[in-house]
């Protein structure tokens, strides 16, 4: 496996993600405004690009993974413009729209509870932390979609070594960042936040639990959960944690969000099933954003080599 | 205002008014403007617009008589073949797409998920409002007998609401905003009935109420 340092270059310390979105489009307008107004961007748009706090940052000659499969990936548009964020509105296209302005710099993740070494992360340290890696994963929604998204991070577990879990850690409880001023759009959710999650700690240990912070070779863009989330390919989409800010160690399972929203429909695990049906879906099917018709689920989404032994003699379809 | 809404223009306009969100989903495919789910975009699209076009055409009696503008009756028909138009979409993207037209998969979900259930009953009974449209189904009905059977529409705008509702996760404004606006146009017609009931009351309350010939 390929070890690679991360940049040296700072979390807070690059171009502004909308000058760089534009970079290509702003080449071009150099040259020619007219091709710029023929992609449909004004001249002033080019010249003075919206301020936006979030930077992103480009990750060189990252180690290749052999969790990573090899279907074809989704395209980074359908990826940032088909979201379920909800702190940032609950329509897909929602989140690319309004958390253009959110907030990542000063970011850090508090690590606390069951730990002999509790201490808060600075996201220049959590991505000093291990090497980084490429993960080509499938990522399947509750709501029966699915993407295939090239993640960056690395283990989860890498982390958990570092704040060594007391005998009484079971459980790991997540937090994402909440604040009503970045997140207006949040009170029509119908959830509550601070949206809070959880795995089991040999679940937290597996290594396919991917502790995120890019995707197509750069950092998180904010609708995909900038600047550092969770990625829990064997489990749905909303497990996932985005905005990470806090990870807790217990004895005691904790609360979800979707769980506590509905707990008929959303359980703690929530492991990819094609033979348990949400109460109002099936399960057994998923639409591959870009295909028309829809193609078998398949059971861990495809991972039960390297999970499925995580849930033996359990009955899944009480556990969902 | 009259001569506005019996001009055959005004129906051939409103006609193409009435297609626009079908050309704006034809536009985008062509623009690659449906999204990253393009199957479900249309779903959803045509399924808001079926419950847009039910509201429209259960605002035409109301307003006429609120209004008193009885020529209004002129577009109801073509407002609720409007919305049998998308809500036949919207089931095209259901029964190919989401079931790759295995009609035995597709029984087998309507009868198990409660929120296909009630949309599909919905659609169900805007099936024969569509093929009694016609002015020879009136005359074949009777009037008093066309008018019961396309009471059947309230009944349809109810599970196009409650479809609605139970599909959404959490967020429910939209599907509460579509119920609201079902109810206060259902309540309308309950008053008139009641209001109807008691002659002296109605005589006494506002003139115009006073004709009860109209459908619905």
């Amino acid at each position: 496996m390929l070890i690679r340092k991360a940049p040296d270059l700072t979390y807070a310390d690059v171009t502004p993600k909308s000058v760089y979105l534009n970079r290509r489009k702003f080449l071009e307008g150099m040259g020619i405004v007219g091709v710029a107004a023929a992609a449909g961007r004004s001249f002033f748009e080019l010249a003075f690009p919206e301020r936006s706090a979030f930077a992103a940052m480009k990750f060189a000659k990252l180690a290749k993974s052999p969790f990573s499969t090899t279907e074809k990936q989704n395209s980074y548009d359908d990826v940032t413009h088909y979201n379920n964020f909800y702190e940032f509105g609950t329509d897909k296209s929602d989140p690319a729209r309004n958390s253009k302005n959110f907030d990542t710099s000063n970011w850090s993740i508090s690590v606390e509870g069951e730990v002999a070494k509790p201490r808060k992360f600075t996201m220049d340290e959590i991505l000093k932390l291990a090497p980084l890696e490429e993960r080509i994963y499938r990522h399947r929604c509750v709501e029966a979609w699915s993407i295939v998204v090239p993640w960056i991070g690395f283990s989860f577990s890498n982390l958990v070594k570092l704040v060594e879990p007391t005998s009484k850690a079971q459980f790991v409880a997540f937090q994402s960042y909440y604040d009503h001023k970045q997140m207006p759009q949040g009170k029509y959710a119908g959830i509550d936040f601070p949206y809070v999650e959880g795995l089991r700690l040999d679940e937290a240990m597996n290594p396919l639990a991917l502790l995120c912070v890019g995707m197509y070779g750069e950092s998180l863009p904010p609708q995909d959960g900038a600047p550092v989330r969770m990625v829990l390919p064997w489990k749905y989409g909303f497990k996932s944690i985005k905005s990470l800010v806090k990870i807790k160690f217990q004895p005691k399972m904790p609360p979800t969000t979707w769980n506590l929203a509905a707990p008929s429909e959303y359980g703690f695990y929530s492991n990819v099933n094609p033979n348990v049906d949400h109460p109002r879906w099936s399960q057994a099917r998923e639409r591959r954003l870009g295909e028309i018709f829809k193609r078998p689920t398949l059971m861990f989404n495809g991972y039960s080599d390297q999970v499925a032994s995580l849930y033996n003699g359990m009955d899944l379809k009480k556990n969902f | 205002m009259r001569a506005l809404l019996t001009s055959k223009w005004t129906k051939a306009v409103l006609f193409l008014l009435c297609l626009v969100p079908f050309g704006m989903l034809v536009w985008r495919a062509f623009h690659n403007g449906l999204g990253a789910n393009p199957v479900e975009f249309i779903q959803l699209t045509t399924g808001d617009w079926t419950l847009r076009f039910l509201i429209f055409t259960l605002c035409i009696t109301p307003f006429r008589k609120v209004l008193n503008l009885p020529d209004l009756i002129r577009f109801r028909r073509m407002l609720g073949l409007f919305a049998f138009f998308y809500v036949c979409l919207h089931f095209l993207t259901y029964l190919g797409p989401d079931q790759s037209f295995d009609l035995a998969a597709m029984w087998k979900d309507v009868a198990k998920r409660p929120f296909i259930t009630v949309g599909f009953l919905g659609f169900l009974l805007l099936l024969p409002l569509a093929i009694t449209s016609t002015a020879g189904w009136i005359r074949r009905l009777g009037g008093k007998r066309w008018q019961m059977l396309h009471r059947a529409i309230y009944f349809a705008a109810v599970a196009g609401v409650i479809h609605y509702y139970w599909k959404v996760k959490s967020d429910v404004r939209l599907p509460v905003f579509y119920g609201t606006l079902v109810a206060i146009l259902l309540f309308w017609r309950l008053a008139d009935w009641f209001i109807k009931r008691r002659p002296a009351a109605s005589t006494k309350l506002s003139p115009e109420h006073a004709p009860a010939n109209s459908a619905q």
